[in-house]
């Protein structure tokens, strides 16, 4: 009965996300006010609508309806009801209900903004979100419905339907469900796909912003003033559910690293890439007037792939073309994809001409144009991902071969590209606006370059003699020393400006420009993630070894003794088999570490919880391998020495601060600097 | 005759001394008494990827059959197998996805090829348009011109916005 309910109310929501749409339409058709203000209401209806939805399949999902088959397939009796209600998201049918709520939640928000100055942007933003929300409502409805019952047809196979179809029987009801998925029930991947679709949906803003100017004809920057928090907004949620993500695989996933080039992540990578270039290039049509279709094209291209990211992970493309062919959510997800991305193109195109350029370039070394190259360097790497990830499924589409892209090819191909994008944060803050010359960005970089030169000389001879290291390392110090001179020099000026303490001037400083300094937080948190990158990348080192009780694996100075196992039963149903190891360093004892095999009964899957240390240089990473079964004469481990790899952890708290200082809302949100032309020439010190 | 005699003798033994040799060493080779390491199994392992699996490294693979797999690895090292014939039994049994690259070979020249291309275009589209944005000198004129046209186009923008605005 709730399952009905729950059915007929997402049904309700995707009519009244059409009707927003259509009656928004047919507002500016018929210059119809009313019209506009009755489909502004229906967007906002339809997120109520839906968390009702939601709140019933929340309450099958924690009520034991194995009924129902989504309800049967991620939760069982065992699970705690915390994660009864995150197995919502935890399955295919009921994440794109997710997604749909989310995306509803988002819309709403934006139209409930002040719209006074921006009355014509209000139906088409209404248009682009509403499309969007009714088509992955239209998906849980006719594809991926979440409230499906099962039934047997004539030859025994299980069919999914809200009403018996002719010719089947009911399955009984089952005495329990096959719970989640063990991985999906870690903290870091209840919290990860959250912040994953938050990115991705907040993303869908400014998305819609874009094509309202296009539509309209408003081509100038207003459409980039108000979007530029969502954007921020949404470059952190995106980033967050990467870190979270990388996290979650490091410590749940037991291979010893956080990021495998699966294309699972680079789905989600993608947009993220997209979205960072956007992020700058903005910021050269706010100030110089310029590239005003490479920003409508970014911001494209982030929608759709934002889309294209959800469709390679929710349709079964990856597993194989065939799949995809035969499930039914593929073709139609690929058919959005397109309609839109080309429909946006064809926009930008037929607005062409107004989107042409206010001012010129002056000079190759301007911030503009070193903005550029990072655009460049950016695009480049989303090419080898996308391609990365499409070539097998047009390699068996074509020649019937399934081939593997890993880590190898896109180590070497993005290498480069990030190193490249790593020199670039090293001299274009240096830059100015307008122009520069090599003498000014000289004079501003020597001091850092040299002392970036002196660190690598003592790295050279105290730490490692790895060339790419040498090169990535000396990148990380000269981007940290010229950012944080940036920070100095200007502190240093406010102090003797406003005769205040160093820390005062610090904190009004960067308050007062929090783009600019958030931006440059962001930049030394990316360093301190580099090197994390760098060092498990390349100096990773593993052995693998099976001990008696009291027998002991070197590695890298650390000695790991095998004291005992246990097996138990878990709070939740699991079986727990638990070693206790005893940790060394070059003799002296450092303490104990348990690493464990998790099997849960219920989804018949094992999951291996590695024992970690983590220090500032490195992480002693012990896995429990259930090579063989673990008894108690011996057990065999893997044992991962992670150099440096907790930098990347650091580096990424300090990174969601820096997004917080940069896109904390202003007193007043609406206020807009006025740049005149005179101004725009000159080096600005304030982005 | 005495001497050929003797050579024979000395050609015999020392024939019979290779032989020797050669079945010690022989034997001495089979009989290493070392089997191969879980690490000398797992560095041929991580360079491969499980083959019903997706996109997972066989060194970490946890399924059974993957364990299986990395026993056949350890059996064929203690065979003598050298790393690129066993990556090459595997290719044959189970097709070039257990490689983590594509083969340089037909249609995967494209994995290789296409990325360094786009963005060798990407170069080129960025050298070009800089060039004509920064060199506005020669076209002094032509810039007068589309000054010009943004004017008039903001000017009957804002007038337009202001009638709707009375509207």
């Amino acid at each position: 009965m709730l399952a009905d309910f729950g059915y007929g109310i997402l049904v309700v929501s995707f009519l009244v996300a059409l009707y927003s749409v259509g009656a928004a339409i047919i507002g500016v058709w018929r210059k119809s006010a009313e019209l506009v203000e009755s489909a502004r209401r229906a967007m906002l209806l339809t997120w109520p609508l839906i968390s009702l939805s939601a709140a019933s399949l929340i309450t099958l999902l924690i009520t034991n309806h194995f009924d129902i088959s989504f309800v049967y397939e991620v939760t069982s009796r065992s699970m705690p009801t915390y994660l009864k209600i995150t197995a919502w998201w935890g399955g295919q049918a009921g994440s794109l209900v997710f997604w749909s709520w989310l995306m509803s939640a988002f819309a709403s928000l934006v139209t409930l903004r002040k719209w006074d100055r921006d009355r014509e942007f209000l139906p088409w933003v209404i248009v682009v979100s509403g499309i969007t929300i009714a088509f992955f409502l239209s998906m849980s409805i006719f594809f991926e419905n979440p409230f499906a019952r099962m039934w047997f047809d004539s030859s025994g196979n299980v069919v999914k339907a809200m009403v018996q179809p002719v010719g089947t029987t009911p399955v009984p009801l089952q005495p329990d469900g096959r719970g989640l998925n063990p991985l999906l029930r870690h903290p870091g991947m209840i919290i990860h796909p959250p912040m994953l679709y938050l990115g991705f949906v907040s993303f869908v803003i400014p998305y819609a912003f874009a094509m309202a100017a296009l539509i309209t004809g408003r081509t100038d920057d207003r459409w980039i003033r108000i979007t530029r928090r969502w954007t921020l907004w949404a470059w952190l949620f995106l980033s967050c559910g990467l870190v979270l993500g990388s996290r979650w695989a490091y410590d749940v996933l037991g291979w010893g690293g956080f990021w495998g080039w699966d294309p699972v992540e680079i789905a989600a990578l993608m947009p993220w890439l997209t979205g960072t270039a956007f992020l700058h290039s903005v910021m050269i049509q706010e100030k110089r007037g310029l590239l005003k279709h490479w920003n409508m094209i970014l911001i494209i291209l982030t929608y759709a792939l934002v889309v294209f990211g959800t469709f390679l992970t929710r349709s079964g493309v990856l597993s194989s073309v065939h799949a995809f062919a035969s499930s039914p959510i593929g073709p139609y997800f690929m058919a959005f994809v397109t309609i839109t991305f080309v429909a946006s193109i064809v926009l930008v195109i037929y607005r062409w001409p107004q989107l042409r350029s206010d001012t010129e370039m002056k000079s190759l070394l301007s911030r503009e144009a070193l903005f550029l190259l990072n655009n460049l360097l950016f695009m480049s790497v989303l090419v080898v991902c996308f391609w990365g990830v499409i070539f097998p499924l047009v390699s068996e589409f074509f020649t019937g071969q399934k081939v593997t892209v890993g880590p190898p090819f896109y180590q070497r191909a993005t290498g480069p590209l990030f190193a490249g994008l790593m020199l670039l944060m090293g001299i274009a803050p240096l830059s100015a606006w307008g122009h520069s010359s090599l003498q000014s960005i000289g004079r501003a970089l020597w001091k850092s370059a040299l002392a970036a030169l002196a660190l690598i000389v003592l790295v050279f001879f105290t730490y490692t003699k790895n060339v790419i290291a040498l090169i990535g390392f000396y990148l990380v110090a000269l981007v940290i020393f010229v950012t944080l001179q940036e920070f100095w020099r200007a502190t240093r000026a406010r102090q003797r400006a406003q005769h205040e303490n160093f820390f005062t001037s610090l904190a009004r400083l960067t308050g007062r420009n929090r783009r600019r300094y958030g931006g440059y937080l962001i930049h030394l948190s990316m360093m301190l993630m580099a090197i994390g990158i760098l060092g498990i990348n390349l100096f990773q080192v593993q052995t693998q070894g099976t001990v008696p009780v009291d027998g002991k694996l070197n590695i890298q100075g650390y000695t790991v003794q095998y004291s005992s196992i246990a097996a138990f039963p878990g709070p939740d149903g699991r079986q727990v088999t638990r070693a206790v190891v005893n940790v060394y360093k070059n003799n002296q004892y450092l303490g104990q570490l348990y690493p464990r095999i998790d099997y849960y009964p219920d989804a018949q899957q094992t999951m291996t919880i590695p024992g970690e240390r983590p220090t500032l240089s490195d992480d002693l990473y012990i896995i429990l391998v259930d090579w063989q079964p673990a008894s108690s004469n011996g057990a065999t481990f893997k044992i991962y020495v992670n150099p440096l790899v907790n930098w990347l952890w650091i580096g990424a708290f300090i990174f969601i601060f820096g997004i917080l200082i940069a896109a904390w809302p202003d007193k007043d949100p609406e206020y807009v600097p006025v740049v005149t032309h005179n101004k725009a020439h000159q080096p600005s010190s304030a982005d | 005759m005495w001497m050929k005699k003797q050579l024979r003798i000395i050609a015999y033994v020392l024939t019979l001394l290779l032989v020797l040799a050669g079945l010690w060493v022989g034997s001495a080779k089979a009989q290493t008494p070392t089997p191969p390491t879980d690490d000398q199994v797992n560095a041929i392992a991580r360079q491969l990827y499980c083959p019903v699996c997706e996109n997972t490294p066989l060194d970490v693979c946890p399924t059974e059959a993957c364990r299986q797999w990395r026993e056949l690895i350890r059996q064929q090292l203690s065979e003598g197998w050298t790393d690129a014939q066993i990556k090459q039994y595997f290719v044959a049994n189970y097709g070039a996805r257990v490689l983590a690259e594509p083969p340089r070979s037909g249609l995967n020249w494209l994995i290789y090829i296409l990325p360094p291309a786009f963005i060798l275009l990407g170069v080129y589209i960025l050298y070009r348009a800089l060039r004509t944005w920064i060199k506005p000198s020669t076209a002094a004129p032509a810039s007068s011109e589309s000054d010009a046209k943004p004017l008039e186009d903001e000017y009957v923008a804002k007038f337009e916005e202001e009638l709707r605005k009375r509207n």
